[in-house]
């Protein structure tokens, strides 16, 4: 206690203006470097994939079937983390997997939450009938049973990326339009909304310049938040087979795949499920981060 | 005041209600007005009186849906902006008609630097490049006084005082040079001795660009500092008007009379603040008569009957009261 006390009182610090104009931006050491290396990988291996993965993610090898990792006993350093049930190597399966995680991620997110956060603007900045409106449809949106709804998707468009992504744009642009919409809500009665107005600004310019960079914190967490929930919706899909079409490796059908062999394999569930984990993990430690660093209050703190 | 200056803001008998699903709220109710160039009017009233709704309706920003002018003019250097439509209007905000809000707190978008938001509103009325504009816009700080202008330029509005940003505030608002400036309660948010600084430079705003300020507030120590004429201001309508010092020394309607009464006084011990007995009249079920007459202690029959005629009770000065009638020279 008395330390902190006294540092208050010798506190006198930089001049404001210094402060000022040395602006920091946060120190090096407060950076979130476990998520941004975590994330790194994880893109470069994607991109990457072709040149970083010891084998095809096809190739069959019946008589390497069921090879345990490598540090295990009956494991071989020619599968780091072993094979599954067919004799494919699970860490290229896993690289190219990733693949398919940030793409369906990305176009998801992208376009979910673009059109969330359009709609969630527009309702909650003009209000009235639009906004009645524009919430209905979020409510009705919302209460469509994922699953259900992505199944009838696939059925109806074929399986394949483009299915996965347009059934979790459909799924998750509701919910950032739910809150988003409430953002703005405290938003547009701050008074420099008002002055914007006294001062000739548009609606259109008012939306766009002075509400989109204040609900841009609350969307970026959200953002991180729910890659996550759409890295497991995908898994999902795949598990119940309108999801990636089999030979391609998706995170979501290794699990689904490694699930009967839990006991005797047990790697081919925990290896895909554990880099799940630490990409969602990573993305948001990632948003948390982010949205401290978006906001000029905390910014400095 | 200098009476040969020319009118530049007139209000003649504007009528703005918000038409909510509770009933007709006649905020603004047959009011009028007129500012000259550097003059300053003092729209003094209690919470509710339809003081804000005023400034508002002059701007034609009245809280859509439920806000409309129903009826009358506010002529703008003889223009009416009643009739303008909404991207005239664009024209005229911030470049002749200008306002600075009560709580300079949020006034000031918390995301972008004092910079970026000067420069932003110098952007929409001069078309320069990015180096001129932020020249403008430290030169526009300096003249409201921001001290270190090139630094606070980068500065977050959370890293300012409250007058400081209230001063950022009136840079902005004068930034268009406007001809018409409506002050909402700008100090009630800052500290006495910023108040003083802050109403100064309000002053010396004034002086150098001979614009015609509309200053809502409901302290009459402000008033008399600031403000050339006063126009008191109950349930919709402006009760009595007149030059500021007649107004302090004589006020001839019962309602200015006791909020005067009730301003405390230093010389004066009291054991109790005198005060008005009763709620002013809620404004979507106005009495028939004077809406004061309630709460007035001369109220008779026909103050409760008729609303009374305004009335001229000295040099520009008039009431609207039955009492200050002209008497019948019987008498």
């Amino acid at each position: 206690m008395a330390r902190v006390e006294e540092r208050i009182d010798v506190g006198f610090g930089p001049s404001p203006a210094a402060e000022v104009a040395s602006r920091p931006r946060g120190d090096l050491a407060r950076l979130p470097w476990i998520s941004f290396f975590i994330i790194a990988v994880l893109i470069v291996v994607a991109v990457l994939a072709p040149l970083v993965a010891p084998h095809s993610p096809t190739e069959q090898s019946l008589p390497d079937k069921l090879t345990p990792p490598a540090w295990q006993e009956g494991g071989s350093t020619k599968h780091l983390l072993g094979t599954d049930i067919l004799g494919r190597d699970v860490l290229s399966r896993l690289i190219y997997g990733a693949r398919v995680s940030l793409i369906v991620a990305a176009a998801a997110l992208l376009a979910g939450g673009g059109v969330g956060l359009m709609v969630g603007i527009v309702s909650g900045y003009l209000g009235g009938r639009v906004d009645s409106f524009l919430m209905r449809v979020v409510d009705a949106t919302l209460t469509f049973p994922t699953i259900l709804i992505a199944l009838l998707l696939a059925v109806s468009l074929g399986q394949g990326l483009q299915t996965i992504a347009i059934a979790i744009t459909v799924l998750i642009w509701a919910r950032f339009a739910r809150v988003v919409r409430g953002e703005v809500l405290a938003v547009k009665t701050r008074d420099f909304v008002a002055l914007a107005r006294v001062h000739g600004c548009s609606h259109l310019r008012i939306m766009a310049i002075h509400i989109v960079p204040n609900v841009l914190n609350t969307f970026m967490v959200l953002l991180t938040l729910h890659i996550g929930f759409v890295i497991i919706v995908e898994a999902s899909l795949s598990f119940l087979g309108a999801g990636i079409p089999p030979p391609t490796p998706s995170w979501g059908q290794m699990v689904a795949d490694g699930r009967s062999h839990i006991a005797s394999a047990w790697w081919l569930a925990v290896v895909p499920g554990a880099a799940i984990m630490l990409v969602v993990l990573a993305f948001n430690l990632f948003g948390d981060w982010l949205r401290d660093w978006l906001d000029p209050r905390l910014r400095q703190v | 005041m200098n009476t040969a200056a020319p009118v530049v803001l007139e209000v003649k008998d504007l009528h703005a209600y918000l038409f909510t699903r509770w009933g007709v709220v006649r905020a603004v109710d047959g009011l009028s007005f007129a500012i000259r160039e550097g003059e300053t009017l003092g729209l003094v009233g209690e919470s509710g009186c339809g003081k804000t709704m005023t400034g508002l309706a002059v701007l034609r920003l009245l809280p859509e849906p439920a806000g409309r002018i129903v009826r009358g003019q506010v002529l703008l250097e003889g223009e009416d902006l009643v009739t303008k439509s909404e991207a005239e209007m664009r024209q005229v905000r911030g470049r002749r008609i200008s306002m600075i809000l009560q709580d300079p707190q949020t006034s000031l978008n918390p995301v972008f630097t004092i910079g970026d938001q000067v420069v932003e509103a110098l952007r929409m009325l001069h078309g320069d490049g990015a180096r001129a504009l932020s020249h403008r816009a430290e030169e526009a700080l300096r003249s409201v006084k921001v001290a270190a202008p090139e630094q606070r330029m980068r500065a977050y509005p959370h890293q300012m005082s409250g007058g400081m940003k209230q001063r950022v505030v009136g840079a902005i608002a004068v930034a268009g040079e406007p001809r018409v400036l409506i002050a909402d309660e700008p100090t009630t948010a800052l500290d006495v001795t910023i108040q003083l600084q802050y109403l100064t430079l309000l002053k010396e705003i004034q002086a150098r660009t001979r614009l015609a300020m509309l200053f809502i507030t409901h302290d009459f120590g402000i008033v008399a500092r600031m403000c050339d004429r006063v126009a008191v201001m109950y349930a919709g309508r402006i009760v009595e008007s007149g030059p500021t010092r007649a107004l302090f020394r004589a006020p001839r309607h019962p309602y200015t009379e006791a909020l005067m009464a009730s301003v405390p006084r230093m010389e004066a011990s009291v054991e109790r603040l005198p005060s008005i007995e009763g709620q002013p009249p809620s404004l979507h079920d106005l009495p028939a008569g004077c809406r004061f007459a309630p709460r007035c202690g001369y109220a008779d029959d026909r103050c409760r009957r008729e609303y009374p005629p305004t009335l001229p009770v000295g040099p520009a000065h008039e009431a609207a009261c039955w009492r200050v009638e002209p008497s019948p020279p019987s008498r």
